[in-house]
């Protein structure tokens, strides 16, 4: 039961980071990529129909966070206050910068929200693997402080950073040169993403352009993910454990991996799906194998007087959790109907 | 932790406030949308799928406006009330999660086609999607308002030693007594302020002359479905939902209406503002025993005062609180009365003629706004002190380890924010009514 929720609440998760990702790297292209007004309208009308429908993923998987693993919800979104209020903040400025542009046609109207709409994409990009990072670093639950706890054991606070950046350091903070790496992962995975969305849905000067570039960034994703292992490795010995205990599961880096060189490839590819299609594998598959190897944690403590936050003490009751595994099913199955008749309604290619 | 929980109820209040005058909006545009697509289908007239599409725009904006301030709405169980979250999570939580499952899916799908997909549709599912988005939002309204009427009145659950209340029976949630008449209030209430803005802007084309054929639909609309409307807000639906809080909370009651005393047949207090010192209203006008008629058929049925309470049960706010209602009542009248005007006038064939009518709808719209704001602050201050009621104060939600200092510095961002937010939407807004339902040609 602990099992399926936790998958339920990964798969939401990567389906977002999948689907509003493609819009984020798509937003960073608009904003450093981009020639002429030509190329920033065919970038508009790629994401125009999708990223409010993608970016419900985010309040639906923050539904069923709230629902299936409540004292999670809780833990970390009080705990992370600082950081999601600066996320809301830059999501709405990048809604608006999306649907507000075309209502005036004044330059200096369309500067405002065309940077508003780059910088929030940025932004948000770096901020999601900023997040990841300190979800497997582990946060200081309890909020201790030389020896003595300041709040319940389920709880903390966490500062933006502390005077050191450190991830090892007793005070930890949002960003530190472990968190700020992951974040830069994440700020080239989806740049490539939302480079390889283009590829797909656009002909053009622009979609030739960005389908070069995609290997050399892809190259310095690689090196950098690679060298977020190791630190991993050394910060968290034990996140080896579930693939020691079922090799099988050695598939989903496996994975990610092979997206990853595909991505190396990328300009040689001749279907122009396939560059999407590697970005997706590397997201997906490296999602997938973080989340392998955390479960059955869901929050690591950083400190040794508190324990972790668990699929089993953050968890639903038995009962709320049987009658939810059905309406949740009935209702992944609607959503996965309206997706495809979506896509497959704005199928094809746009031209400038 | 005193002033961590006011700020936190602060921002919860003027994000919430500022985040519900989207949906009011669209809830009761999107029936109207449908019903004009129906004709359209019927009738074959383009008239009607033109305004189907202008109103579809003023949707869209209104839309995207509600989707960037809900997020924090949801964020912010878990950031500020993080407690609540974590003792209720497994009840309350299975509503939300149902919301961004079963609706809000729906509506921004179907709102994608139906703007992006009319020639790809056809005629027919064009018109099937603005129903699927009509029903994404109510069904949004549901869940939200099954969520609310749970903290107004909990069934289906039960609570463990730790104070976390689990889930008994997901049925009841769903029967909660408090639900239904709520659900039909507030959707009533939305249709009406959609007839208000639809005969607005209606009464401000007519007004100025122009765009003659727009005008005559939208103020038929606003009529036929504002008088409707206006009355169902009050009876069955106002009546309805104040006989289950007289019966569910007898304090709220008793501070909505400002009954410091017992006695034997309430007054109904039109005017008079309540003296929390000497408990008692000053410059009262007041009709003897109508409350207790109201509410109970019986002229001398007694209603329990605030005496009848310990003073930590009371309402925090009463003056707040009976305010709010009474300004709900006072407008939900005058909208009845002007809409009941309306239909005469167009019974009569003067609809477009009356200039003095047509000035009152068009200034009397946004008070529709804040009739409903203040239909929810009745619901909401008449709930405190307590988060789930009877059962958790609302002191004991608030989140432990989130500070004052920053709880007021994301508040003051917020205000920011939404400040500017509304400048522009006030301004696109203007512009799409301004340009009308046949813009010219860029």
């Amino acid at each position: 039961m602990e099992l399926f929720w936790f998958i339920a609440l990964c798969l939401m998760l990567i389906v977002y980071i999948l689907l509003d990702g493609f819009d984020f790297g798509a937003g960073v292209m608009y904003t450093f990529f981009t020639r002429d007004e030509s190329e920033r309208r065919l970038i508009h009308r790629a994401i125009g129909p999708y990223w409010d429908a993608n970016e419900v993923w985010l309040i639906a998987a923050g539904g069923i966070m709230f629902m299936a693993f409540p004292l999670l919800y809780a833990s970390a979104f009080s705990g992370f206050y600082l950081p999601l209020m600066v996320l809301l903040w830059l999501l709405i400025f990048r809604a608006l910068g999306l649907e507000l542009r075309h209502f005036v046609d004044h330059p200096l109207w369309h500067q405002f929200w065309d940077v508003a709409f780059g910088v929030a994409s940025f932004l948000l990009a770096l901020f999601y693997g900023l997040a990841l990072g300190n979800v497997v670093r582990g946060v200081n639950l309890g909020g201790m402080e030389e020896g003595a706890a300041l709040y319940d054991s389920n709880y903390f606070f966490l500062p933006l950073w502390n005077s050191r950046f450190s991830p090892l350091s007793e005070r930890l903070g949002v960003v530190d040169w472990f968190t700020l790496e992951l974040g830069l992962v994440a700020l080239l995975a989806l740049s490539i993403h939302g480079a390889a969305w283009i590829v797909l849905k656009t002909e053009g000067t622009l979609a030739e352009r960005l389908r070069k570039k995609i290997p050399v960034w892809a190259a310095v994703l690689l090196a950098l993910s690679l060298a977020a292992l190791f630190v991993w490795q050394s910060i968290r010995p034990e996140a080896l454990q579930n693939y020691r205990a079922m090799p099988v599961l050695w598939i989903f880096p496996l994975l990610m991996l092979a997206g990853g060189i595909g991505l190396l490839f990328a300009h040689r590819l001749r279907a122009d799906w396939q560059p999407f299609f590697f970005s997706s594998l590397f997201i997906a598959g490296g999602l997938i194998a973080t989340a392998v190897s955390m479960y059955p944690m869901l929050l690591p403590s950083a400190n040794a007087s508190h324990p972790d936050l668990t699929v089993f003490n953050a968890g639903l009751d038995e009962a709320g959790a049987q009658v939810a595994r059905v309406w949740f099913a009935i209702g992944i199955v609607l959503v996965a109907g309206y997706f495809s008749f979506l896509f497959r309604m704005f199928r094809g290619k746009l031209r400038e | 932790m005193e002033d961590a929980l006011l700020y936190a109820r602060l921002q919860f209040a003027f994000t919430i406030s500022f985040h519900y005058l989207f949906p009011i909006l669209t809830m009761g545009l999107s029936l109207i949308i449908v019903l004009y697509k129906l004709q359209f289908l019927y009738t074959g007239k383009a008239i009607y799928n033109r305004a189907a599409r202008f109103w579809m725009k003023v949707f869209a904006l209104n839309f995207v406006m509600g989707v960037v301030t809900g997020i924090p709405m949801e964020f912010q169980f878990g950031t500020n009330w993080a407690r609540f979250s974590e003792l209720t999570g497994s009840v309350v939580g299975q509503t939300l999660a149902m919301e961004g499952l079963f609706s809000f899916f729906l509506e921004s799908t179907f709102l994608g086609l139906f703007l992006y997909g009319e020639k790809w549709l056809g005629k027919r599912l064009h018109f099937m999607s603005a129903l699927m988005v009509m029903l994404g939002s109510w069904l949004s309204g549901l869940l939200i308002i099954a969520t609310n009427a749970w903290m107004q009145h909990p069934v289906g659950y039960e609570i463990l030693e730790h104070g976390k209340f689990v889930l008994k029976d997901f049925r009841a949630l769903f029967g909660n007594p408090w639900l239904w008449p709520v659900f039909l209030h507030n959707q009533a209430a939305s249709v009406l302020t959609s007839s208000f803005v639809v005969g607005a802007v209606g009464a401000f084309y007519a007004l100025s002359g122009k765009r003659e054929a727009y005008s005559r639909l939208f103020l038929r609309t606003a009529v036929v479905l504002g008088v409707i409307s206006s009355v169902v807000v009050a009876f069955p639906s106002g009546d309805w939902v104040a006989k289950h809080v007289a019966v569910h909370q007898p304090a709220t009651f008793a501070g909505m209406e400002a009954i410091f005393e017992t006695e034997q047949g309430s007054e109904l207090v039109l005017i008079g503002q309540p003296n929390m010192a000497e408990r008692r209203l000053d410059n009262k006008l007041a009709i003897p025993k109508v409350l207790s008629f109201l509410t109970y058929h019986e002229w001398d049925f007694p209603i329990k005062g605030l005496d009848e309470f310990p003073p930590e049960e009371h309402p925090t706010n009463i003056p707040g609180l009976y305010y709010a209602y009474h300004i709900m009542v006072g407008l939900g009248t005058l909208f009845i009365g002007l809409m009941l005007w309306g239909v005469f006038l167009y019974v009569k064939r003067r609809l477009l003629s009356s200039r003095f009518w047509l000035w009152l709808l068009m200034l009397m719209a946004p008070l529709t706004y804040i009739a409903n704001l203040a239909g929810w602050y009745t619901a909401e201050l008449g709930r405190q002190p307590w988060l789930v009621y009877g059962l958790m104060r609302t002191e004991a939600g608030v989140s432990p380890a989130v500070s004052a200092g920053n709880v007021l510095f994301t508040f003051l961002g917020f205000v920011g924010l939404y400040v500017l937010l509304g400048l522009v939407f006030a301004v696109l807004l203007g512009k799409i009514i301004y340009q009308g339902p046949e813009p010219k040609k860029l």
